[in-house]
């Protein structure tokens, strides 16, 4: 077991956003979780990834064996954990390439190995450029400064590539996307996969689940996974919308 | 640099203030105090010629006669002026024409600084003037220079052995009685740097010089002069350390620049005085007066520091734009942590016509510090088409420091054009935190995001000086947030 969420609370400035959520993830699988806006998708998101902006009120999440609350956020990181962010922060002057040499440096010091050489790096960049299919030169520029919303989220599967972390989660990496960047986002995706690694893909739509094919999906609703399913679930919601899921939750 | 980054953190870890020892030289001293024998004591240890005594007592006649500046948004107990000892001289045994001969305690205490006047050096093609204690040792590379005519001596040996350079223009630019500092400065200094680059002649290494101040209870009083004459170019550096003390020391620098037709200087400085202990507790106080002047038609002064030491900060590197087409240009970026004070920024004086003069001054305060920017653009009624651009930005670290920004312009020619802009910002949460997702601790985070705030003006001086400051960026804001 990668990852095990059990009955998670969570609310901000007193109002619970997570109301007891139930998640488990394996090595090698892809989950979807979907449901409207407002329903506490990208809380759980950050609550992974460590954000101090939430109060915890009750349950666990284990992640590789280990309670993932008594990790920093850096700590979480080095770990193998990675969010790409639904909205990716400006960090005017700082390249793009001494950006990811001083996480992946960070990171390689975490688990006790020299820094990365220099040769390598620039190898390494352009592998995982190509391999994500950024055409343009984002390496030499600050980071998603004066970047477009697709470039930002095309920047993340680039910063993710690089990383390669065990488990990611890409909070609404698909919201805002032409076909062509969606494309390349999912390409990175399934390109990144292995058995050895895991993905939380959070989604709106189930357009991204045309080209990348989720093991489950999950249905957030009003603070709890209210439903589970395979691919179908996506298919269904698509159809139906969300309003129906009411009538689950009143069951 | 990986290694760098590597070593980088270890300082961070270990150090807060890593040039803090003192050396055991033997030393010649005045007695303490300040009088006008004391200034004939300086004037004659250093074996000056007459004219050099006259310039510095009617200095000293002149500080008198002056009153500290209060103006500046600075405070400081009182200096007590007559106990300091105004001159400290490492003990000469004879006269030095080798490396192996300088004393092998200096010479360790330049290793300690990371400057050694050796291979290393020569290597990296810079040229050393190394000044401690107000005397400057060892001059390396003159014979290369000399080849090209280019005079690149200690101040004491410029006044012996080129006294025409050295009348015609000490105090040419700043004028003994300027200010209360530079007053006290023209009376008293000790050494410094001279640098003259004849007609053509482009220099062909960076010249630098290293200022240190060792002896307890000395202030340390340099004088930089710098010649480039028509259509030369010179790339100026200069790197300053001091070691711990528990008290305050004063320093007094003047340097002055002049550049002839179509001469361009490029005088970069990075300031790392000691700052005081977290308490606030001793550090420099660092008065300095620098300012050149384009003299020629075309001409261009470039003045970058990076300024992150010294308890208090008073300085404002200004350029005379006299002849037509010049430009003048200002690059700065001053860190304050704990409780040290800036107060700086530039002066440029539009003359001429079509001068042209650009201000980017980069402020990040820390800890409980405060932090200045003043600046006075002066566009004159004659200087037709005169242009200035400032920026000026405030990062801010916590919420016990302040920013302040002090802009003066005056603009008395219709067809200038003058542009100010000034922002004010913090580093975000939401910028830590993405850092910290990717495995970047606060700490590396908060250099990371400075060191792109401040990149403007760190590109502007030569690498070697732009990696240093970047280390020195990140070491001086250590536990600066929170």
């Amino acid at each position: 077991m990668m990852l095990s969420i059990k009955n998670l609370k969570v609310s901000i400035n007193g109002k619970e956003i997570l109301k007891g959520v139930n998640l488990e993830v394996n090595a090698g699988e892809v989950h979807a979780i979907m449901g409207p806006n407002g329903n506490g998708k990208s809380t759980l998101a950050n609550v992974i990834a460590g954000s101090s902006a939430y109060d915890i009120t009750e349950g666990e999440i284990i992640y590789k064996g280990k309670n993932l609350f008594d990790l920093s956020v850096e700590e979480r990181a080095c770990e193998g954990i990675f969010l790409s962010f639904q909205y990716p922060v400006e960090i005017p002057g700082v390249s793009m390439t001494n950006f990811m040499k001083a996480a992946m440096n960070a990171q390689r010091k975490y688990h006790g190995r020299d820094p990365i050489p220099a040769q390598e790096l620039l190898a390494k960049v352009e592998q995982k450029r190509q391999l994500v299919e950024i055409t343009e030169k984002m390496s030499g520029r600050s980071v998603n400064e004066g970047y477009s919303g697709g470039e930002k989220k095309k920047n993340e599967i680039f910063q993710m590539a690089l990383l390669e972390p065990s488990l990611a989660i890409l909070d609404e990496t698909d919201s805002g996307l032409d076909i062509d960047a969606l494309r390349v986002v999912a390409n990175g995706v399934n390109k990144l996969k292995t058995k050895e690694n895991a993905f939380i893909l959070i989604t709106h739509y189930q357009r991204l689940l045309d080209y990348i094919v989720p093991d489950f999906v999950h249905v957030l609703y009003e603070g709890r996974i209210v439903k589970s399913g395979g691919r179908e679930l996506a298919q269904e919601l698509e159809e139906k919308g969300y309003e129906w899921l009411k009538d689950v939750v009143v069951k | 640099m990986e290694k760098e980054s590597n070593s980088l953190l270890k300082e961070i870890t270990q150090s807060e203030y890593k040039y803090g020892f003192t050396s055991d030289i033997e030393m010649v001293m005045a007695p303490i105090g300040l009088s006008e024998d004391t200034v004939r004591f300086i004037s004659q240890k250093k074996n000056e010629p007459e004219f050099m005594l006259e310039f510095r007592l009617k200095a000293y006649r002149n500080w008198l006669t002056m009153t500290e500046p209060t103006w500046a948004h600075i405070s400081h107990p009182p200096i007590d002026y007559q106990n300091i000892y105004y001159y400290a001289a490492p003990k000469k045994k004879k006269q030095l024409s080798s490396i192996e001969e300088v004393d092998p305690e200096l010479i360790e205490t330049f290793n300690k600084l990371g400057i050694s006047l050796e291979e290393q050096k020569i290597l990296s093609g810079v040229a050393v003037d190394a000044v401690i204690d107000s005397v400057s040792v060892k001059t390396t590379f003159s014979d290369t220079l000399s080849k090209k005519g280019i005079i690149f001596c200690s101040m004491s040996e410029a006044v012996q052995n080129h006294p025409d350079l050295v009348k015609q223009y000490l105090g040419s630019v700043v004028p003994p009685d300027d200010n209360y500092f530079a007053a006290l400065n023209s009376a008293v200094f000790s050494d410094g740097s001279f640098c003259y680059i004849p007609k053509g002649v482009r220099c062909p290494i960076e010249l630098s010089t290293y200022f240190r101040i060792n002896t307890a209870n000395t202030g340390q009083f340099e004088r930089t002069l710098i010649i480039a004459d028509e259509d030369a170019y010179v790339n100026y550096m200069e790197g300053c350390t001091a070691p711990m003390r528990d008290e305050n020391q004063l320093h007094a620098a003047i340097v002055e620049i002049v550049a002839m037709k179509d001469a361009s200087v490029k005088y970069s400085t990075v300031q790392n005085w000691y700052p005081g202990n977290k308490k606030g507790e001793g550090g420099i106080y660092n008065f300095v007066t620098k300012r050149g002047i384009c003299k020629g038609n075309g001409a261009k002064i470039s003045w970058t520091q990076v300024e992150t030491g010294s308890a208090i900060t008073w300085k404002y590197p200004s350029v005379i734009l006299l002849g037509d087409n010049t430009i003048g240009e200002f690059y700065s970026v001053a860190v304050t942590n704990n409780y040290q004070q800036a107060d700086t920024g530039t002066k440029m004086i539009h003359i001429g016509k079509n001068t042209r003069s650009t201000i980017v001054s980069k402020g990040i305060s820390g800890g409980k510090s405060n932090n200045s920017y003043r600046g006075l653009v002066k566009i004159i009624k004659r200087a037709d088409n005169a242009r200035n651009h400032s920026q000026c930005d405030s990062l801010l670290l916590g919420d016990k420091c302040g920013a302040h920004t002090y802009p003066y312009i005056k603009v008395e020619n219709k067809t200038s054009i003058v542009e100010h802009e000034a922002t004010t910002s913090k580093i975000s949460e939401d910028q830590l935190f993405y850092c910290n997702q990717r495995g970047i601790s606060t700490e590396d985070a908060v250099g990371l995001i400075v060191n792109g705030y401040a990149k403007e003006v760190l590109k502007q001086l030569p690498m070697e000086f732009a990696i240093e400051a970047q280390k020195l960026l990140q070491i001086s804001l250590e536990g600066s947030v929170g």
